[in-house]
């Protein structure tokens, strides 16, 4: 580790904990003013982004910037460091944090949500802990920003306040914390029993400590302990929070909380358990092939769902077994296909959730058979769904593409036949469940009065617009993806 | 050495002693009376404070009182164990005082308080003898003066069930205390001596006779009743539900702590952990007896929709952790023990005061008066939570400090499923904490009733206690330090 030669990385760190947790205080404060604070609101959203570019040089140079914080007790600290998955976690997250408050702003006016303030300042405490979890430096330090992260999106999901929404917040809450208590805290303090460390090292921490047969249980534990991933048969509190408003579904539910979830699966395969004696461990060939079927039960789950947001939902069930398959695979090229698939289907996920969004403000529809002919009506947003579909099917010239290359091709890297096939077959069905609300809105002609009106009626202007960009932005992945992969590669430089 | 100094471990027992029949005297004047009660109780943490420095400097101090030398006398004698639960007693009445002028005020009929102040007194008095006294005669006499005046604290509540309760309290509390004088006679008539040090030192040559064994079961029996051990906690639920609120603040955190403090003493200072583990296999009985205690209130605790109550049963729960650490007979076992004596004193203490604080806005702590508090109340409310969360045992709360060595410990002693039973059980604290932070936050508020935020000498008694929670949490080098030596002390019996 070395001891941070850049000032900027090691006063960088602490401030983007610092900036979304003063900023979730400062949006509190201004609740009685709505337009200052959600002005406010960009300009943190803007500030964070910026203060995690001051990082990016440090790590693109091959160095783990590094701070601790306090220790609790000994061998037990609050320290965070930056490698490259937490990297482009962190950036992924405060990136599209930006464009999802634009959105947030149209959306939440445009329905006229109640208890903004509230809403808001949960969403930035989100971000900060998602900031914690991506620069976390050591399991524990991981847990206690995942758990405020569970927490603080508990009021969100419950948000509307109808018995619909509690019930399903319950079901939030109730999985996310059993899950992570009673599996992955057990997992946590067994490896700090057995190995006497949590930390996050190259190689992984468990190699002459434990067993391989004790080793695969752990591996077991973790990977169900870690809910936010969302694998079967643990995947019900992602429906479930579908009741939020859709911002939070954006961000959250296809960004932060999920992407927490796998991230933390990565960060364990790697740093934790480490590839080479994960390899050797029973239940890793287990959860590959539960992470398969999960991905494929998803979407055909998903194929079924006419509400737009439930299918999207099961949708990221889907996806996101794509990275827990890429984990335990083991493999370098999987690892990178995971890591670059949190980027990819972010872009992808997000811009769908704004679409679903936007619908839900311009014309109240929820569901994918009400959505014949509105493409005429909402020519923007429709075919930005378009190009998300695309990006999280994963066809050229989207970045999505590029994760599930390299997924496949560590898939038939490590001999996994079985697994190429079904990360092909799942792509068929991804193109079933998510061009059909497409061919819907433009091939068919308008069932309704509302959407048979003449003219463009799109949703408020920052809606369409945050879409877009999103849209554009899994284009530009596309090109981009050389640089991701080069980050990636630094993961296995030894 | 000053003459201050000298008799300080005398001072610590004898000034609220003293102080109490004055306060009584005060009975026209609530305020005075107050005010009078106020000062002792700081007094009572100044003394204790300086009797840390001194132990800190001395190992151990020692007081003979009327300069009587032991064994015949009666002696006083403070090491790292007890000094612990003094600083816990006199902490929180010292915390709990600034909140009771408004609270009792407001609980308590007005030509009471007199009354109510010197009570408590005497029940500090009593507490913080049973501490520090070295003789097991004293214990017992300290017990029942502790007990006494808790009874009639009990008896003041508003409801009128609080008599029924203080009287459940008084059979439950009386039986206990003769069980542990009559064990405490069967040692004296073995040995000839009362003192606890005398008495490590002369038990091993009669340590096979059947009177002695008796002996240790009436004293562990005896107390058990008086820390609630499952299944001897009845008395507790009623007793802190219907006590007024600074009453159950004070002695959930610590009317219990001290009785374990003076099981401790027994089964490893007096009979020391060879006898009660090794050859009776103590934890046999008690470790069974504990999970029971943490698994059952802790359910029970779910389905009372009087907070007070759930809290109480919680309590149970709590002290089931605490005996679970004692049954391990490991260093590391007791240390956690030991440390959950200070951090679930505080815990708990911040989470009654925030009932109280509910109790003085609204007029009850039903889960149906919290409705939409948080928005009404929202700083006793996030005092709520945090407490709460350390109650739970969430990281940077001192709640987790406990758990982490608990949880070490019964690793240490090769006890996986209790390592996850731990943790299994803290999901179910979650459980009852979360139903009322679920309807105080997301509910909105019942519409007639306006309520506005606690008077601050309430809310700042109580984020006192609540930013020690977190304080504790965070920096852990004090509590840990002083437990890890009251621990090791334990072990090493009477040196």
């Amino acid at each position: 580790m070395s001891p941070f030669p850049l000032m900027e990385a090691a006063v960088a760190i602490p401030l983007t904990l610092a900036i979304p947790a003063l900023g979730a205080v400062l949006i509190a404060l201004c609740g009685r003013r709505p337009n200052l604070r959600d002005g406010l609101m960009v300009a943190i959203a803007a500030l964070l982004f910026i203060t995690v570019l001051q990082i990016l040089p440090a790590v693109l140079a091959g160095e783990r910037p590094a701070i601790t914080l306090i220790e609790l007790l000994p061998g037990l600290s609050m320290a965070f460091e930056v490698e490259p998955l937490g990297m482009i976690f962190a950036l992924v997250a405060s990136s599209l944090w930006i464009i999802t408050s634009l959105y947030a702003i149209g959306y939440m006016r445009g329905a006229n949500e109640s208890k903004q303030t509230r809403f808001h300042a949960c969403f930035a405490v989100a971000l900060f802990s998602v900031m914690g979890v991506a620069f976390a430096e050591n399991m524990f330090t991981l847990f206690i920003f995942y758990e405020v992260l569970t927490l603080s999106t508990y009021p969100l999901v419950a948000h509307k306040g109808n018995r619909e929404a509690q019930q399903g917040a319950r079901t939030y809450l109730g999985l996310l914390l059993g899950t992570s208590i009673g599996f992955q805290l057990v997992a946590i303090v067994a490896t700090w029993w057995l190995t006497g460390s949590l930390s996050f090292s190259e190689g992984g921490i468990m190699e002459g400590h434990v067993g391989h047969g004790l080793g695969g249980l752990l591996l077991l534990l973790y990977v169900y302990g870690i809910g936010k991933a969302a694998l079967m048969p643990f995947h019900r509190w992602l429906p479930a929070a579908m009741v939020a408003p859709t911002p939070v579904s954006a961000l959250l539910h296809a960004v932060a909380v999920v992407k927490a979830g796998v991230f933390t699966i990565l960060k364990v395969s790697t740093y934790i358990f480490g590839q080479d004696y994960l390899r050797e461990l029973w239940s890793a060939d287990l959860l590959m092939y539960i992470a398969a079927f999960s991905l494929l039960a998803a979407s055909l789950v998903a194929i079924q769902k006419d509400n737009l947001k439930a299918r999207l939902a099961y949708s990221t069930v889907s996806q996101l077994s794509y990275i827990t398959l890429g984990a335990m695979l083991a493999h370098e090229f999987a690892a990178i296909g995971g890591g670059m698939h949190i980027v990819m289907h972010a872009f992808g996920k997000i811009t769908l959730f704004f679409c679903a969004g936007a619908i839900y403000v311009a014309s109240k529809k929820t569901n994918v058979s009400e959505m014949d002919g509105l493409g005429r009506r909402m020519p923007f947003t429709m075919g930005a769904f378009l190009l998300g579909a695309l990006a999280v099917i994963g066809a050229p010239p989207m970045g999505g593409l590029w994760s599930k290359w390299h997924l496949v091709l560590g898939a038939a890297d490590s001999g996994q036949l079985l697994m190429v096939l079904v990360i092909m077959l799942s792509t068929l069905l991804n193109i079933a469940y998510l061009l059909r609300p497409v061919v819907r809105a433009f091939l068919m002609p308008p069932k309704d009065a509302i959407a048979g009106q003449g003219g463009i009626r799109e949703a408020p202007l920052l809606c369409v617009v945050s879409l877009c960009i999103t849209a554009l932005g899994c284009m530009a992945l596309f090109l981009a993806a050389d640089p991701l992969r080069a980050m990636l590669g630094n993961l296995f430089v030894n | 050495m000053g003459l201050v100094q000298l008799h300080l471990p005398a001072f610590q027992v004898i000034l609220p002693m003293l102080a109490a029949p004055l306060v009584m005297l005060m009975a026209r004047s609530p305020r005075a009376a107050w005010a009078t009660a106020t000062l002792v109780s700081w007094l009572s943490l100044a003394i204790s404070l300086m009797l840390l420095v001194r132990v800190q400097a001395e190992g151990v101090v020692t007081y003979h009182m009327g300069g009587w030398l032991p064994p015949v006398g009666i002696e006083y004698r403070v090491d790292s164990v007890n000094i612990l639960v003094l600083l816990v007693i006199s902490f929180i009445s010292a915390v709990v005082m600034p909140f009771a002028r408004q609270s009792v005020a407001s609980e308590v009929r007005e030509d009471k308080h007199g009354y109510f102040y010197a009570a408590f007194l005497l029940a500090n008095c009593g507490l913080l003898g049973i501490a520090i006294t070295g003789d097991a005669f004293n214990i017992f006499v300290f017990f029942e003066i502790a007990a006494l005046a808790s009874y009639s604290l009990i008896a003041t509540g508003r409801e009128r069930q609080a008599v029924m309760a203080s009287y459940q309290y008084l059979m439950m509390g009386t039986i206990g205390t003769t069980f542990l004088l009559i064990g405490i006679g069967f040692l004296y008539i073995m040995t000839g001596t009362l003192n606890l040090m005398d008495l490590a030192a002369r038990l091993p040559e009669v340590n096979d006779t059947r009177t002695v064994r008796a002996a240790l079961a009436f004293i562990v029996v005896g107390i058990s009743l008086k820390l609630a051990l499952f299944p001897l906690h009845l008395w507790l639920p009623n007793a802190y539900a219907y006590a007024p609120s600074m009453v159950t603040v004070f002695l959930s955190a610590t009317a219990t702590k001290v009785a374990i403090y003076v099981l401790m003493r027994f089964i490893f200072g007096v009979f020391g952990h060879e006898l009660s583990f090794n050859e009776l296999e103590m934890n046999l009985l008690l470790m069974p007896l504990a999970m029971l205690g943490i698994l059952i209130p802790s359910i029970v605790a779910i389905f009372h929709t009087n907070i007070k109550r759930m809290f109480a049963y919680s309590s149970v729960a709590q002290v089931g952790y605490i005996i679970l650490g004692i049954s391990f007979a490991s260093t590391l076992g007791l240390m956690a023990s030991v440390l959950h004596l200070f951090n679930h004193a505080i815990t708990k203490a911040a989470l009654f005061m925030a009932l109280g604080c509910i109790a003085y806005r609204l007029g009850g702590v039903s889960l149906i008066h919290m409705t939409g508090a948080g928005q009404r109340m929202p700083w006793t409310m996030t005092a709520f939570v945090i407490a709460g969360l350390s109650l739970i045992g969430v990281p940077l709360t001192a709640g987790f400090v406990t758990k982490w060595h608990l949880i070490l410990a019964a690793l240490d002693g090769g006890l996986w499923p209790i390592a996850v039973f731990l943790l299994g059980t803290s999901v179910l604290a979650l459980l009852y904490v979360w139903r009322v932070v679920e309807v105080a936050f997301f509910r909105p508020p019942l519409r007639r009733i306006k309520v506005r935020e606690a008077p601050l000498s309430l809310l700042l008694p109580t984020w006192f206690l609540t930013l020690a929670c977190l304080y504790f949490g965070i920096e852990t080098s004090l509590p840990v330090g002083l437990a890890e030596r009251a621990a090791e002390a334990l072990m090493g019996g009477y040196p």
